[in-house]
């Protein structure tokens, strides 16, 4: 209270000390409050209160995990977050909807396609347009492949933290062959802003089927070689089968989805119990656990790349001709050669470029499967080219409350374990 | 006298270059067959083919900063480095490499000492070498170095029991503890892991688990505890940790071979005495590529499963294999086998 009396005092000219001395003052303050005890008395013997993170080779980014220890055995944990925060929600406000597309990606880095897709989808809804079928296969295909992407990286650092180092080199030799169908597709390889509200930015080049193909084929014998170093392995079973148990009330409780859902025994999987997209025309499974342990999220995940590929390859099958982006001007660009000849394309052009494509009043939420989990964006508008309000529901941050409660009670090992197996991603926690 | 002293002397200097030599390119093995492992290609820029990235290894180790925590035990601090690298370099000295040789009219036997307690002496320097694991986690004040000098002291003790009987076996099958005279007694193909093969596995898995090597590697955990026990230690210091585990692994390979794998005998190895050195250092090296296969290939054991295998598996396993040896000792030195048929 007392520094906020003479913080008003200074504004107001009343206190005759320096910036320099408050500064000082709110300095020791701070290093007061960080002082806190490291050992503690618990019921059996000392507790030890370790920081662990926000740097820390296992906790994926800059979580930083409080954690109580008897021994080797986590007493509590607590996940403190915000070391990334960069105000992308705030960000939105003051960005064009079609501007607002690059800062999706920024969020989580490793499923930046999904998160463009459900924001162009949040959009869309806003609009009420419909976007052509072609456009709607191909955000399928790239979608599917990034959650191959998404989960390689996932089982390769989740391998490299239980020290299986191996198959962390072998799972990004395979990411690195999608990273190299995305840099055709978009010419950026992680970063990609590829969806438009409306469609795609282009159309895929020629030859992306055959690539996308010859992947897919190659795919599956490549993740028998991971399974085939992990699965049955005895130490990687005792590592993960029985760590870091929840149950289907407890997850739903705390509004967990994804894999980590799934692993719990329920089939909750927005593809297909509230299909988006084109999703409905495909045939695949939704692969579920019955345990709800670290093994069983790795088998769901390992699972779901399978199905991945089933989907992918049905939709290379199914690829329709057209366009790729609405025939509506107010939302999409006409074609540059048209601008040349038209007057009224190049003014369409002109107010795009200068005012921006102007979205109705309203709001709308829209949520799709990410590699996490539900990815939603809620979009309000206020009629203008800018909206007024982006929320994004982010699978990790609802993923990470859960890990008080799997990891408490359990050993230092298995707190890394589980922490692998939420796979959470700190962009897209802190926004 | 005084020859004999300065035959000593040589083959000290001899063997600590060798060893040290060997922890150098021990590095630059490990991490080129890693990465092939790991479908890389591992240092190939400094020298031909990477050769003298150990070399700028070490001169950048020298160069850096030799930081001592302010909170740290300085003494205790100084000396855990040293108490890694003096026992597995000592541990050494009863190691024969070859045969007897003649030289100038000498006969210079392979080895620096062939003490009647060989293998006590090489189990109590490995008990030594806790104390630098240990000393280094408490003395640096920090406590992911303090939980990795716990799980270090932990481990090491309860694999040691295990090796120590399963070393055991093949003592009550020479009748002798010195290394000299057990390679002697497999002389002919006569390996003891023919005989006793049992004590052999147990012997390569606590030989993973004495040299903190993966899958045993929690009290350096990476991924749990930083670095564990040496998360504090920079420069020289540093690497004295990798030289102790190094040579370390290169003196325990030794000696599983001089146990198990008949030391340096070989074809022709008796004729020829560099030939027998050769197989050696082979047998050593097939150790070596062991230890980083496992590295790359196996995930990291828990802390309670690893006492539990050590105690409730790997104890009882090699108890029992001694009982067994034993008992076939007793009925060869009696003649029942003869009495039988």
């Amino acid at each position: 209270m007392g520094m906020l009396q003479n913080a008003v005092n200074w504004l107001l000219g009343r206190d005759q000390r320096g910036a320099w001395e408050l500064h000082e003052e709110m300095r020791e303050r701070q290093l007061e409050q960080m002082l806190i005890p490291t050992w503690e008395e618990g019921e059996s013997g000392p507790r030890m209160l370790l920081n662990m993170g926000p740097q820390h080779p296992s906790t994926h980014g800059v979580l930083r995990l409080f954690l109580e220890l008897e021994g080797e055995r986590v007493v509590r944990v607590e996940p403190d977050i915000g070391f990334l925060h960069t105000g992308i929600e705030k960000t939105f406000e003051y960005k064009k909807y079609e501007q607002g597309v690059t800062l999706t990606p920024r969020t989580d880095y490793l499923s930046n396609v999904f998160n463009t897709w459900a924001y162009c989808m949040a959009v869309e809804k806003l609009l009420e347009v419909e976007i052509p079928p072609r456009a709607e296969y191909v955000r399928v295909i790239m979608g599917e492949l990034q959650r191959i992407s998404s989960h390689l990286v996932w089982l390769g650092t989740h391998a490299l933290d239980i020290g299986a180092m191996s198959v962390f080199l072998y799972a990004f030799r395979e990411r690195e062959m999608i990273l190299d169908i995305f840099e055709m597709v978009t010419g950026a390889r992680m970063m990609m802003s590829y969806f438009r509200p409306g469609g795609l930015a282009w159309d895929i080049p020629d030859g992306f089927e055959e690539v996308v193909a010859s992947f897919i084929d190659l795919m599956p014998s490549r993740i028998d070689e991971y399974e085939a170093l992990l699965t049955n392995n005895p130490i990687w079973r005792e590592r993960t089968q029985g760590v870091g148990v929840v149950d289907a009330e407890t997850a739903m409780a705390m509004s967990v989805t994804g894999p980590i859902l799934r692993a719990t025994g329920v089939a909750w999987d927005l593809r297909k119990a509230m299909p988006y997209s084109v999703y409905s025309e495909f045939e695949f499974d939704v692969p579920v656990g019955t345990h709800g342990d670290v093994f069983d999220r790795y088998r769901v995940r390992m699972q779901e790349m399978r199905e991945s590929i089933k989907i992918i390859r049905q939709a290379l099958d199914k690829l329709p001709g057209g366009p790729h982006r609405v025939d509506n001007h107010k939302v999409a660009p006409p074609p540059k050669e048209e601008i040349y000849l038209s007057m009224e394309a190049l003014i369409h052009h002109f107010k795009l470029w200068t005012e921006g494509m102007l979205v109705p009043p309203g709001e709308a939420y829209a949520a799709i499967e990410g590699p996490r989990g539900e990815i939603g964006f809620y979009v309000v508008s206020d009629g203008s080219a800018r909206p007024y309000r982006v929320h994004m529901r982010s699978p990790s941050f609802n993923n990470l409350q859960i890990i008080s409660h799997m990891a408490e009670g359990g050993l230092v090992a298995d707190l890394i374990a589980i922490i692998a197996s939420l796979d959470p991603v700190l962009g897209e926690i802190d926004r | 006298m005084l020859a004999d002293f300065i035959e000593t002397i040589v083959k000290i200097l001899v063997v600590v270059v060798v060893l040290l030599t060997g922890f150098a390119y021990m590095t630059w093995f490990e991490r080129r067959v890693i990465a092939r492992l790991q479908v890389r290609i591992g240092p190939n820029r400094v020298g031909p083919e990477g050769l003298l990235q150990p070399l700028a290894d070490g001169v950048k180790l020298f160069f850096k900063e030799d930081i001592i925590p302010a909170e740290a035990d300085k003494a205790l601090y100084l000396l855990a480095p040293m108490l890694a690298v003096v026992p597995s370099l000592l541990a050494a000295a009863v190691l024969p490499f070859g045969p007897d040789v003649t030289l100038f009219g000498r006969t210079i036997h392979l080895y620096i000492a062939d003490i009647n307690i060989a293998l006590l002496y090489f189990l109590g320097l490995g008990s030594l070498g806790v104390y630098s694991v240990v000393l280094a986690g408490w003395a640096s004040n920090n406590k992911y170095a303090l939980l990795g000098g716990l799980r270090a002291s932990a481990q090491m003790i309860s694999y040691e029991l295990a090796m120590g009987l399963s070393v055991l076996a093949v003592v009550m099958l020479t009748g002798s503890f010195s290394l000299v005279d057990i390679v002697e007694a497999q002389a002919g193909g006569r390996w003891f892991v023919l005989m006793q093969p049992l004590a052999f596995i147990i012997f390569v898995i606590t030989m993973l688990a004495e040299t903190k090597r993966a899958p045993f590697d929690l009290p350096e955990a990476e991924q749990e505890l930083v670095a564990g026990f040496h998360t504090e230690y920079s420069g020289m210091k540093f690497a004295l940790f990798y030289m102790g585990e190094y040579i370390g692994m290169i003196v325990i390979s030794g000696v599983a071979v001089s146990l198990f794998l008949g030391g340096w005998q070989g074809p022709f190895a008796e004729q020829i005495p560099l030939l027998g050195v050769l197989y050696f250092f082979l047998k050593v090296a097939v150790f070596m590529f062991f230890f980083v296969w496992m590295r790359a290939t196996l995930p990291r054991l828990r802390y309670d499963r690893l006492m539990q295998l050590g105690w409730k598996v790997l104890l009882p396993l090699s108890l029992a294999n001694v009982v067994v040896t034993a008992l076939a000792v007793v009925a060869r030195d009696t003649g029942f086998f003869g009495l039988l048929g």
